[in-house]
This record gives C-alpha cells, structure tokens and sequence, in this order.
C-alpha cells in the first residue's frame, strides 16, 4: 500500500489523468456553450465518433495530422448544423433528437468504418511535444509538460471558455438566451441565431474531442470507440455547474479516480478489480450529489423558444 | 409536425444503425493468417447435396476485430474453401451484436430461416439459446466459450483451454524480461480472458517465481480507451513485456508500439501483423476441427448434445510465433518443450 504514495507513483497518477481528462475537457465544454443558450445535446458521443473514425481516416489516407483535425472540426460543425437545425429552428424536444442524433453517429462511423477501413490499422497521430524550459523541471515536467498538442489544447480551452462566457457581450447573450430567451428577443438578441452557434461550438469541441482519441491518446478506429465518454461528458456539464472550471474539476477528478484506480490494480494492492473499475463512477456520483444543490440550471435549459409565448 | 420530424429522424438514425450490420455473404473475406489444417476425413460430397450446407453466426464484436470473432470468421472461411465454395457452404453472419436482446432475435431469425446450424458466438448468448434452441428441434446450435449443452440434443457447446497458451507464452515471457515486471490488460475477469491470464501467470512462475506480473481489468471487453492507459500504466510501472485479451487489446498493442520496445504476446488470434516488431507470439484459436466435426455429425443426423474444447493436443489451440521477430533459439526451444510437455500432460495447466 506504501508503493501508491511513492513520489514515482503520484506522477504516473497524475500524468495519465491528465492525458484521460482531455476528451472530456473537450466534450463537456463544448456542451457547456450549448447548454447555457438552452439546448440540450445527447448526441455529442455520435459527434465523437463521426468525427473521431473522419479525423482517423484522413490522417490514415492523407498523413496529414492537421487535415485530420480540420476533418473533425467540419464533421463536429454539420452535425452540431444538423442538431441545430432539428431542435432549434423545429423546435423539436431535444432529449429525443440528441439520442436520435446519438445512435445516428455511432451508426454512420461503423458503417463508414466498415466499408472504407475494415480492419485494425493504427496511424501516427498528434505526438508528445515537450515544452521549452517548463518540460525539463523534473517531475513537474514529466507531468504536465510531456503531452501531445490536442492534451494542452484541452486544457487550455478552460480559461478561454471560461473568458467567453464571463468577459464578452457574446457570452452575456449566450447566457441570456439560455435564461431568458423571451427577454433576450425583446432586446434585439436573435435567440435562434446565438443557439445555433452555441450548439455548433459545441458540436465542433465534441467534434475535436472524438480527434483527441483517434489520432492523439489511441490512435486508432474502432466500432464504438468512445464507449459512452459523450454521456460522461453531459454528466460533468451538470457536475461542474455549467461553469468551464466547475468542469474541469469534475473531469480532472473522474479521470484521476480511474488512473489511481488502474495503477492499485497495477501495483497488486488487494481490492476486487470490480470495485477498483467502480470507484471513478461511484466517486463521481457521490460529488455530483453533493454539488448538484449549489448551482441552477439555465433557466431555459430544454425549452425551445417560440416568439410571442412566454 | 415538430414531433414527426422528430420520429423521422429517430428512423434514420436507426436505419443506419442497422446498415452498420450487414449481412454479407462471405465474399469479402478478411486476410488469413493461417492455412486450413485438414485433420478430418473430407467432410461432405457437395455433388451429393445440390443445396449448399448452411451456417449463420452471431458475434459479438466485428468479424476483423483481430481476436475472439475472427477467430471463429476465419474457421468459417477455411471450412467454406475446404468444401468447395459458397456452392457447398453457405455462410451469413451478424456482427456487433453486444446487445444480447439484438443477438437473440438474429438467432431466432436464422434458425426459422432453415439454417443447419446456427453459431451463437458469446458466452452472454448462453441464455438465449437456452431458450431459442427448443423450438427448433432440427436445427443445429452452437455456443461459447461454455461448456454448457443444457442436456439439449440440438445444442454443442465450446470452448477452448485458453490457459494451455497462456502457459506457453508465460514460459517465453519470463525468459524475454529484463525489467522483471510483465503486464497483463485484461477486460472482464471471466471465461477464457480469465483463464488465459491465469496460465500465463502459471507460466511465468515455472520459470521464475519472483518476475512479477501485475494483472489490470478495464471491466469492459471493448473500451480500447481505458484498456490503452492500463497499458501505459503498466510501462510507466516497469513492464518490458504485455499480453492481455479481447478486442480492446488492439489499444494495449498501440501502447507498446509507442514505447518502441515493450513486447506483446496475443491471444485468440494471431495479433503479429499489428506490430510486427514486437509481437512475440500469439495463441491461436483454430475452430476449423471443430466445425468439420460438427458438420459432419449433422450431415449424419446427430444434431448436437456434445461439448468441444479446444486444445493443443487436439490441433484447436496453436502457438503462433512471429516470424519477423528474432526470437533466440533457446528461448523458441523452451516454448516449444512446454507445448509437447503439456500435449503429453507432464505439464497440467489448471484454468
């Protein structure tokens, strides 16, 4: 049991919650822009998957890294189009259309997996770039400082997230709309406009995230590769209290659990392996219980808006 | 009218789900990596019988998915070249079916469809043959990795003796490791992931006792994410040499290929050509024996009643050394040693 607080130890922990966070950095703030102007997206584990087998096949055809994440980028932008389209401009419920755009995603990147690629191929994804000077600190170098471009890309969307929605008229009209939309209208805020670009914003980080995967942590396709990381996504939107900070705890707690979890399992401490793979979801359960009475939800948050109702 | 968008949508959205999982005939077949081995009398005179002898199978995960359901896809392909073609061996699949609900539907399908057998390829579709396998006293089924035939005269059950290999690539494993610290990525502590590990394991002791071999479950059999950073864990801990089983395992294989030197030994399939540097070797599942069996059997009118477990005395469990990986000699000859001791039962692996 000693073995786990080893200094050696702490910076595995550590480095590989940071690389697991990224996904669902990515995901969860970019459904945070689109739950704050009202609209709920399920869909965003399809989006992952559409984007992440497009990024993997361009970069598999093209070799080219940065084709592939422009292919995430449009495939993340035509869905979040198409989510848009379906629960904004048809007002249609939104729960329904994102398990609708959801199952749609993961239906497309198998069948377009199947009859492009077929089989296991790996590619030479995003590589692991050590920053100038902060890279060579030790330990603390290790850590934060030895990621490929798309992890601190993740981490540095917080802040810029966070700027946004606090510091810009663009973010004040997003939260209004998400609050008020009736209010918003009647001070000249196009209420549809700002909730397709919310979602499309969304639906591009979703987009970026299923790249992350595919061609940056893993490098490779499979059917279903997210294994639901969209959905854990949706949940740390709720965690962390629709605020990017609030979610990047939740991520950064989730994704520490697991690696903890996997490096006792490593280091033979004895706990059932079931409970070990558990602890990041009970964990996570048992914080959101916690923290879900201290935050509300956008005002709006599912209710399309239509002119002159109220 | 929102509302019919609405189902409109959900339709395609199924719609395509469902063209994800064709039913292909066999045309398209994946790469081989094994020749069939003959090891039966011919099978059945296609000239005899003017309609083709016809399978279908249900798997759990995709038919190149380079382990548990391609093993069986291959089997399936070499039989069909065997008897002579699409002519004499009809074969239909569905694949992906993790949903057990999905699976028993595409079996009850197949059997009211007149197949002759039906594989149902998952220990989780255990159930639903149980249940299906009655109402369809001429057909044959066929389902594993279970030893179980629920005393139905119409069902066979499979399964193979995992921890042979295991023990085999345990053996080679312990005498490749320099850091003495082996990793092991494992999906779900059941059937043959489990009881490859444990051989492995078994393996590594009969060389060495003190390597230590530390064992990780990500508790799914298709989350290549977390299956990847279990591997990662494991170098950043010291492992030189991983194994691991299940499909996900493709994530496991990506991680040592980043590491450049941290070798992986398969299972289940023959893994080499996803990392032909550092694949050692790799248990192979050889199914072809079994389904000649099982053919001929229903060709004779028995339509099951029997369990088949595949073996390295019977030919049903190979070890696959890479050949474009320099494998010293002695280590190759010690591998080989404890083939022939467990084929000749000096050695019992226990599962």
């Amino acid at each position: 049991m000693n073995d786990v607080f080893q200094l050696s130890v702490v910076a595995g922990i550590l480095t590989s919650a940071i690389r697991l966070a990224t996904p669902y950095l990515y995901a969860a703030i970019g459904e945070a822009f689109s739950q704050r102007s009202g609209v709920v997206n399920l869909g965003v584990d399809g989006i992952m998957l559409v984007a992440a087998y497009a990024s993997f096949f361009i970069v598999l055809t093209t070799n080219s890294i940065w084709l592939g994440l422009l292919a995430a980028i449009v495939v993340g932008l035509l869905m979040g189009l198409l989510m848009a389209f379906v629960s904004v401009t048809l007002k249609a419920e939104q729960g329904i259309s994102g398990i609708g755009l959801y199952m749609f995603g993961l239906g497309l990147s198998s069948l377009l997996f199947k009859t492009t690629i077929g089989t296991v191929k790996t590619v030479t994804g995003f590589q692991a770039v050590k920053i100038p000077l902060l890279g060579d600190i030790p330990v603390i170098g290790e850590i934060f400082f030895h990621h490929s471009l798309l992890v601190y890309g993740a981490f540095l969307l917080v802040p810029i997230a966070w700027w946004v929605m606090e510091k810009t008229t663009l973010g004040l009209r997003i939260k209004s709309v998400g609050q008020n939309p009736a209010a918003a209208d009647s001070l000249g805020v196009n209420v549809d406009r700002v909730r397709y670009f919310s979602v499309c914003t969304g639906a591009i980080l979703a987009g970026i995230a299923g790249a992350s995967l595919s061609i940056s942590l893993l490098n490779l396709f499979q059917d279903n590769l997210t294994a639901g990381q969209g959905f854990i996504a949706v949940a740390l939107v709720y965690f962390g209290g629709w605020r990017p900070v609030g979610i990047l705890w939740g991520a950064l707690l989730f994704s520490t659990v697991n690696a903890f979890q996997l490096w006792m399992q490593v280091l033979g401490v004895k706990i059932p392996s079931d409970v070990a793979i558990m602890l990041p979801y009970l964990l996570t359960i048992a914080a959101l219980a916690v923290a879900i009475n201290r935050v509300r939800q956008p005002a709006a948050l599912n209710k399309p808006f239509e002119r002159g109702e109220s | 009218m929102f509302k019919r968008m609405i189902v409109v949508m959900v339709l395609l959205a199924l719609l395509v789900t469902a063209c994800a999982k064709p039913t292909a005939a066999p045309t398209a077949a994946p790469v081989m990596t094994e020749a069939p081995v003959v090891t039966e009398e011919p099978i059945a005179e296609p000239t005899a019988a003017p309609e083709p002898f016809r399978i279908a199978v249900v798997m759990p995960s995709a038919i190149t998915d380079m382990a548990f359901s391609q093993s069986m896809w291959n089997a399936l392909v070499a039989i069909q070249t065997e008897m002579g073609g699409e002519a004499a061996l009809e074969i239909k699949f569905s694949e992906n079916m993790f949903k057990v609900p999905d699976a028993a539907a595409a079996i009850r399908d197949y059997a009211s469809q007149g197949f002759n057998v039906v594989i149902a390829h998952g220990s989780q579709y255990g159930s639903s043959v149980q249940e299906i396998a009655p109402d369809f006293p001429t057909v044959t089924f066929a389902w594993g990795t279970d030893v179980n035939t629920f005393g139905m005269p119409n069902v066979y059950a499979y399964t193979a003796a995992a921890e042979q290999g295991g023990y085999v690539n345990g053996v080679l494993a312990a005498l490749l490791t320099t850091s003495k610290t082996i990793g092991v990525t494992g999906p779900v502590e059941v059937g043959d992931a489990k009881t490859y590990i444990d051989g492995f394991v078994q393996g590594v002791a009969s060389v060495d006792p003190t390597i230590n071999v530390a064992k990780t479950w990500t508790g799914s059999f298709s989350d290549v994410a977390l299956m990847t950073e279990a591997a990662k864990t494991h170098i950043a801990a010291g492992a030189d040499i991983l194994t691991g089983s299940s499909q996900s395992v493709v994530g496991s294989i990506g991680a040592a290929k980043e590491s450049g030197t941290v070798l992986w030994f398969g299972t289940q399939q023959d893994q080499a050509s996803l990392a032909p540097d550092l694949v050692v070797a790799s248990q192979v599942y050889d199914w072809t024996g079994m389904l000649s069996e099982i053919i001929s059997a229903n060709l004779a009118g028995t339509l099951g009643g029997q369990t088949y477990i595949l073996k390295l005395e019977n030919d049903g469990l190979k070890i696959a050394f890479n050949p474009a990986y320099a494998l010293p000699a002695d280590v190759k000859a010690a591998g080989e040693k404890a083939i022939a001791d467990i084929i000749a039962g000096t050695v019992i692996v226990e599962p």
